[in-house]
């Protein structure tokens, strides 16, 4: 399969990820405005969306303010900035054409068709169905299309690349998604008494969690909530589980890839750890060796099949 | 639904309509249609023309428009109604065709050979010679089959019941096959009842004959031979059919960065390491195709292509060089290429044309501005054209300028009535003018699927029917005995 094509797949498989992931984040975020919050956390509520001082400007370049409004419209809508969810499913209808190809015509109307919608929606449409219904509707784009690409492509080269980048992109996101919360995370380990059940159940939800924390755990507390996200495996989100995932497709692509031996090694010293030892030595630290893990074996699938001479 | 002829006072301009005699009978080919027609409401024509748009737009079927700064995307508009052939007009425009491709391909093997018919006089060795799409690097190469036009596009125009006109030649890089193909998908969906009742030939054996066709003209001595597309990418106007094609051929589509010349032969990258190619189905132009040998600056090619195909390691398809066929300057000499290497007299008939180059022409093309279209021999697309009857004074004397300060690069043809087709509009079903271009294929054979691409001037009146300008296309249809 050609290099480039493979490289379409593996980004198509993280921009569409990526615009369900941030669709999640901001609906879960908005949801968490609308609660009771401890004063400390309640400034950075928006503000938490953004990882590095890098990302804060460029916000800053265009808004005054991290509040709910313009945060919404620049992860949402903006075309300027390259994460939003319009810029994802642009990214992912771009690869789909370069990549057209190697897809079915099933896969290539899903992406239109949602590329259409997304197009044309400003702003104030967005507050006219309500924020809720907008960002649901773009979670239903991104089932359907898992569904239609699970459906209706051939297990082959372009399938595994898609779901390389797919499970990629979800390590990233729910690694993300903890680091937002990870202010909350450390409070409640401290004083022990921070629980907040319908905070909690937000958050879980915000990771397409929260039932099967409720048929795997019995009272939500935060210890678990991180067990669950971290190194359970039957959720497809948790860190383990996407890192396995990657390691499959790896072996299945290339057992003696240099990239797969990576996600071999990573998915087991994943399996070997303990929750408690993770929190003793820090979970802002874990989750950000993590990242960094992450981004060493995305380069060096790059160096393995995208780049080869 | 009823249609009308066109109720004109055009008097001998009057053109010919393709579905009504004059006295307003159906002619043979659009019988079965016309009933079907006949019981069509309006409601229903526009319910399935929508229906037809939506279909395209969800497939994402666009073309960029150049020279617009958002490089918007727009679809060619596509009429629901059919263009009907009968099975005498088919076989008529099959064989001219296929003729007139055949002493092309036998032009170029012979100019960039031995140029017996530059000797014989029978073509200004001038104007082959130093005509800009020569290209000298291809002089003395042997190709397989000797074919240099492998995919061919001949646009051709009626005027009457048996008056078929070549308007011109495309032996570069001709496109639109993916809407002949994508057409009669969509017509099958939304009318399947009228492919019961008409014995439609088909089309969707074109891309296995592009494959074989392709795979047939491979080096000599390779035996499963890897073909792949080489396209500019996506921003590139015809970008979906590139992606058409190869889909449907099941070949790779590839970009010029995905290629690469080592060790004298081409390879393609890929997750497995490299891969030799063996032909390349390009639609990228000669001036782009290796920066090496043409233009330095271009990033969509091949650096250094041009020495392996000179070696005989890979085929291009179609050839480097075949422009020098398809110059509007050397059109007015193509029926005398078939004479010179057929042996034959010309099936279908040139489009009589004034070159500017001659003083005689040149005087009488000035004084008769106001009943000729007038283009520019190398222009294309429609862009750049007088179409003197539709034209106003003031455009005249800018275009008299023009001619005037480059007569060589013009030439001048008497305004066809080009034939009619009824076709969907706002107001109903109404005739448009429309052309045809039929996809011939040489390799083994020579062959041309029955159909091509219809193209329809939706503009009352016009004569222009490139898509650049307003032009839509719509299904073809050859009725089969």
């Amino acid at each position: 399969m050609l290099s480039r094509t493979a490289d379409n797949l593996y980004w198509l498989g993280r921009y569409v990820e990526r615009a369900e992931n941030t669709a999640r984040l901001l609906a879960g975020t908005q949801r968490l405005s609308l609660m009771p919050i401890p004063t400390d956390e309640a400034g950075n509520l928006w503000r938490n969306l953004f990882q590095s001082e890098f990302e804060e400007n460029a916000f800053l370049a265009k808004h005054s303010e991290f509040s709910e409004t313009p945060v919404m419209e620049y992860m949402a809508l903006d075309p300027e900035n390259p994460s939003s969810i319009y810029s994802c499913v642009h990214g992912a209808r771009e690869n789909v054409r370069a990549a057209r190809h190697v897809l079915t015509t099933e896969i290539s109307q899903c992406i239109n068709e949602t590329w259409m919608e997304v197009k044309k929606c400003r702003p104030q449409d967005v507050i006219d169905r309500g924020t809720q219904n907008y960002l649901d509707s773009i979670k239903e784009r991104a089932h359907l299309f898992r569904g239609v690409v699970h459906g209706t492509m051939r297990r082959g080269e372009p399938f595994m690349f898609w779901e390389l980048g797919a499970a990629l992109e979800r390590a990233e996101n729910t690694s993300r998604l903890m680091l937002a919360r990870s202010a909350a995370f450390h409070r409640a380990a401290k004083r022990d008494d921070g629980f907040d059940f319908y905070r909690w159940g937000t958050f879980l939800r915000t990771a397409n969690a929260y039932s099967a924390y409720r048929q795997l755990y019995r009272d939500i507390d935060p210890v678990s909530v991180a067990d669950l996200l971290i190194l359970n495996t039957q959720i497809p989100r948790s860190l383990l589980s996407c890192i396995e995932d990657s390691a499959e497709v790896l072996r299945n692509l290339k057992r003696e890839a240099q990239c797969a031996a990576m996600a071999e090694r990573l998915a087991s010293e994943l399996r070997t750890m303990r929750l408690d030892t993770i929190l003793r030595s820090g979970l802002e630290g874990f989750l950000h060796d993590f990242r960094k893990q992450v981004h060493v074996l995305s380069d060096q699938i790059r160096v393995d099949f995208i780049m080869v001479r | 639904m009823s249609t009308t002829p066109n109720d004109g006072n055009d008097g001998p301009m009057r053109p010919f309509d393709e579905m009504l005699e004059t006295d307003g009978t159906v002619r043979m080919a659009y019988a079965q249609f016309g009933e079907w027609l006949e019981g069509a409401s309006k409601e229903f024509l526009t319910r399935k023309n929508d229906e037809a748009d939506m279909m395209f737009r969800r497939l994402g079927i666009t073309f960029t428009v150049y020279g617009d700064a958002a490089q918007t995307e727009r679809m060619i508009p596509f009429d629901i109604i059919p263009r009907i052939l009968d099975p005498q007009e088919w076989d008529y425009l099959a064989r001219g065709t296929i003729q007139r491709v055949d002493a092309l391909n036998a032009f170029l093997d012979d100019v960039y050979h031995d140029q017996a018919i530059l000797k014989a006089g029978r073509i200004p060795p001038e104007l082959v010679l130093n005509n800009d799409a020569f290209r000298p690097e291809m002089l003395d190469m042997d190709l397989p089959r000797r074919i240099y036009a492998h995919i061919a596009g001949v646009d051709v125009v009626r005027t009457g019941p048996r008056d078929f006109f070549v308007l011109e030649d495309n032996v570069r890089t001709p496109s639109g096959v993916s809407y002949m193909l994508e057409n009669r998908q969509t017509m099958m969906r939304l009318f399947p009842e009228l492919f019961a009742t008409n014995h439609v030939a088909p089309v969707e054996r074109y891309p296995s004959e592009l494959r074989a066709n392709l795979r047939s003209v491979a080096p000599i001595g390779v035996d499963d031979p890897t073909v792949v597309l080489l396209t500019p990418g996506q921003h590139n106007s015809a970008f979906f059919e590139h992606a058409f094609l190869a889909t449907e051929m099941g070949i790779e589509l590839v970009e010029g960065q995905d290629l690469f010349v080592d060790d004298g032969l081409v390879f393609m990258r890929t997750t497995e390491g490299p891969k030799r190619v063996d032909v390349i189905y390009r639609r990228v132009d000669d001036d782009y195709i290796d920066p090496l040998a043409f233009r330095s600056d271009s990033m969509l090619g091949v650096p250094g292509l041009l020495s392996v195909i000179r070696r005989g390691r890979v085929t291009l398809t179609n050839a480097i060089g075949t422009g020098v066929a398809d110059d509007k300057a050397m059109y007015v000499y193509v029926p005398e290429m078939i004479r010179f290497y057929l042996g034959e007299e010309p099936i279908l008939q040139n489009v009589p044309t004034y070159s500017l180059r001659n003083k005689d022409d040149y005087k009488y093309v000035l004084e008769n501005l106001e009943s000729l279209v007038v283009k520019e021999v190398h222009g294309s697309g429609g862009y750049g054209m007088l179409v003197g009857p539709k034209s106003t004074k003031k455009e005249r004397e800018e275009y008299t300028k023009r001619l005037k300060a480059d007569p060589d690069a013009f030439i001048a043809q008497p305004t066809l009535a080009l034939s009619t087709c009824p076709t969907y509009v706002d107001e109903g079903v109404a005739p448009r003018h429309v052309d045809l271009r039929p996809f011939v294929l040489s390799g083994q054979r020579t062959t041309v699927v029955p159909g091509g691409l219809t193209r329809v001037a939706l503009k009352e009146g016009s004569l222009v029917v490139n898509s650049s300008q307003g032009g839509g296309t719509k299904d073809t249809w050859v009725l089969e005995r």
